[in-house]
């Protein structure tokens, strides 16, 4: 304990230093402007300055990485509220109360309120994870490549169930992302695997370029001429941001079970943001006294989720960082930027690398602290950004996308493919099938592999030693349950077509 | 010809698509598989580097058959159902072309034209976007792509590449 206290001091004392502090706030400020602006949410903005992590060291790029992603998880509330637009898929829940509240002129509460339930919310999170993240280590080192092998499946299954839409096809998505991580040269025996007779393939895709392919270029292809985004004529000063005392008595509640939610959520690999606000909202709706308000302005619908997404974007970092399994895309990207930097996420990062990961949790807090600062006094200029149309937002981004791929390698190839994946990924989601467990599975990929083949060689070519040790007994018993339970819902469905579950609603 | 017609009508009645999703997915394993065969495969012991691609082809191939087993039956058109977007052949063309731009022009033509062209021709994909606008906008987006990768970040590519 007292230990404990004192490698968090040390991380402070990292993250303090003017260089990390700097690209920390930079995270931050930019990540909560481009979360403002309609249709772009953490993962455009982090696959969009990856490539700037090329050029920093690894403590101050992976502080920057995670302020974007918090950052944005701001901004994008500020737009859900004001103008019912989620950029970022986890928003949509707060936009079924945030928007009714601002039409009632209440919006600057709605944000006030938010605000203080992400910062408690994340707090909490933090908490959680500077205590869990030891404790798992410890279990972690007992990990061989069977059971990491094992879980990763798990958290892969998970990804691809639990997201919105259909299970089957997120799982088509996430064999899709496994298969984009097989192109280029195998490891063990230098072969070349589907690189279309290219040489510039043959170092395998881009993780940049898959991504704003998947999730800048496909988006803008999807959406051009075909979205109608509306001006906010909503008028948010200061003081409409601070909340009465008989409104923070009212969120407080919920803010609590929101926080609880996300926390238990987040621990679990593979379980999506998204999937987590929406149970954070049903549960407020199931024990309020008054459901009929939810859905017409009520502060527990807004107070709830925000901290649900709050405290689980937070938790997702402990199975990212310490068993290096990402909890859903935006996490698998941050875990392919430390590969890139030469940082192998698992049981020995805490231990070889404090600085990144004490460092990490220090900065979450200052850069919590630093949104809540600044967000309320900055508050009109995003209301200003959010009447930026889309007419010309885009454009720009095709631009900062091809740049920011052409700096990763200096290579015009890359940028190509990102066209390339633009237009795989327009096709995908035209058919509705989800994109971001590409991700998931494109940085998992090879790892899987490697320790597949490692677990196999180890026993000999035995199967059954997934099930004989205990480890991954338990992984593989949670994945059985994942399908039993998948099965039986669907075996539901077919019976009774009327009833809808709340997985499905997230997609609409 | 409105036999034709009838015929395209239902057959894109009975191609949901769930449909077309499962049917690009067959495509798509079968493929894999069959690349995925002449590398080596090996035994469970020791791997060769086409075990797990084939492993893969074959679970897109069940994924797909899955989905196609499960789509559900084609409804008859009511007027209630939203009406499918027709292409918008305009904005997708602009945008691609964007990128192929950037690629084309990085190549022969340096950073200032690749970012002119690139916005320029996206900017061109919205159909409230005036030629003058779209000019406007690439030129601002130049001058500031121009300073900041250039002149801020030093980046290779030079400015203006004539050969």
């Amino acid at each position: 304990m007292p230990h404990t206290l004192m490698d968090l001091w040390y991380g402070f004392t990292i993250a303090l230093q003017p260089s990390n502090l700097m690209w920390s706030v930079f995270g931050v400020l930019i990540g909560n402007l481009i979360g403002v602006l309609p249709g772009m949410g953490a993962l455009s903005t982090i696959s969009m300055l990856l490539p700037l992590t090329y050029v920093i060291p690894p403590v101050p790029a992976i502080l920057m990485l995670a302020g974007i992603f918090y950052g944005s998880q701001y901004g994008g509330a500020i737009g859900a509220i004001l103008l019912n637009l989620p950029s970022h898929p986890p928003h949509a829940v707060t936009c079924l109360d945030g928007y009714p509240l601002t039409k009632m002129g209440k919006g600057g509460t709605a944000l006030g309120i938010t605000m203080m339930s992400s910062f408690f919310a994340a707090s909490v999170g933090i908490i959680v994870m500077i205590f869990m993240s030891p404790l798992l280590v410890q279990i972690a080192f007992k990990f061989g490549p069977t059971e990491i092998c094992s879980i990763m499946l798990l958290g892969l299954l998970a990804g691809a169930t639990m997201s919105r839409g259909s299970p089957l096809k997120g799982v088509a998505m996430t064999v899709f992302g496994l298969l984009c991580g097989v192109v280029g040269t195998d490891v063990t025996s230098g072969t070349m695997r589907f690189n279309f007779g290219s040489n510039e393939l043959s170092d395998g895709v881009e993780l940049g370029a898959l991504c704003m392919g998947l999730f800048g270029i496909a988006d803008f292809l999807v959406s051009v001429n075909r979205t109608e985004v509306k001006a906010s004529d909503a008028k948010v000063s200061m003081r409409d941001m601070r909340p009465s005392r008989a409104e923070i008595k009212q969120a407080f509640m919920p803010m609590l079970r929101g926080t609880m939610v996300g926390t238990l959520f987040g621990a679990m690999p593979g379980t999506g943001p998204t999937i987590t606000t929406f149970i954070a909202y049903a549960l407020e709706r199931k024990i309020s006294k008054t459901p009929e308000r939810f859905g017409k302005g009520a502060l527990e619908g807004v107070a709830s989720p925000e901290a649900a997404s709050h405290s689980k974007t937070q938790v997702d970092f402990i199975p990212t960082m310490s068993l290096g399994i990402p909890g859903d895309a935006v996490m698998a990207l941050i875990l392919g930027a430390l590969v890139i930097k030469g940082v192998q996420p698992g049981p020995q990062l805490i231990t070889e690398h404090p600085d990144i990961f004490w460092g990490l949790i220090a900065s979450f807090w200052i850069g919590n602290l630093l949104l809540v600062v600044l967000n309320v006094p900055m508050i009109g200029v995003w209301v200003k950004l959010l009447q930026v149309p889309y007419r010309f937002l885009f454009p720009a981004a095709v631009f900062f996308i091809c740049i920011g791929v052409y700096s990763t390698k200096n290579s015009l190839f890359d940028v190509a493919e990102v066209g390339v994946f633009g237009i795989i990924g327009a096709i995908f989601l035209s058919l509705d099938f989800p994109v971001s467990p590409i991700v998931l599975g494109y940085v998992l990929g090879p790892m899987l592999e490697e320790n597949f083949r490692r677990a196999l060689l180890l026993s000999r070519g035995d199967m059954s030693v997934f099930l004989t040790r205990p480890i991954s007994a338990w992984f593989i018993g949670a994945c059985t349950l994942l399908i039993v339970a998948q099965v039986v819902a669907y075996a539901r469905r077919v019976r009774l077509p009327q009833q809808q579950p709340v997985a499905e609603l997230a997609t609409e | 010809m409105a036999n034709t017609l009838a015929r395209l009508q239902s057959l894109s009645q009975r191609f949901t698509k769930d449909r077309i999703g499962a049917l690009l997915l067959l495509v798509l394993g079968a493929c894999v598989t069959v690349t995925g065969t002449t590398y080596r495969i090996g035994t469970l012991n020791h791997m060769g580097a086409g075990f797990i691609p084939v492993t893969l082809g074959i679970l897109l191939l069940g994924v797909g058959a899955a989905i196609g087993l499960t789509s559900a039956p084609p409804k008859p058109p009511s007027p209630s159902d939203p009406k499918p977007l027709p292409p918008e052949w305009r904005g997708w063309l602009c945008i691609l072309g964007g990128v192929a731009a950037f690629v084309v022009l990085g190549e022969y033509g340096g950073m200032m034209p690749a970012i002119f062209a690139s916005v320029f021709i996206s900017a061109m994909g919205d159909r409230k976007n005036s030629v003058r606008d779209a000019a406007l906008l690439a030129l601002a987006m130049a001058i500031a792509g121009a300073l900041i990768f250039s002149w801020g970040l030093h980046m290779q590519l030079p400015l203006f590449a004539w050969s």
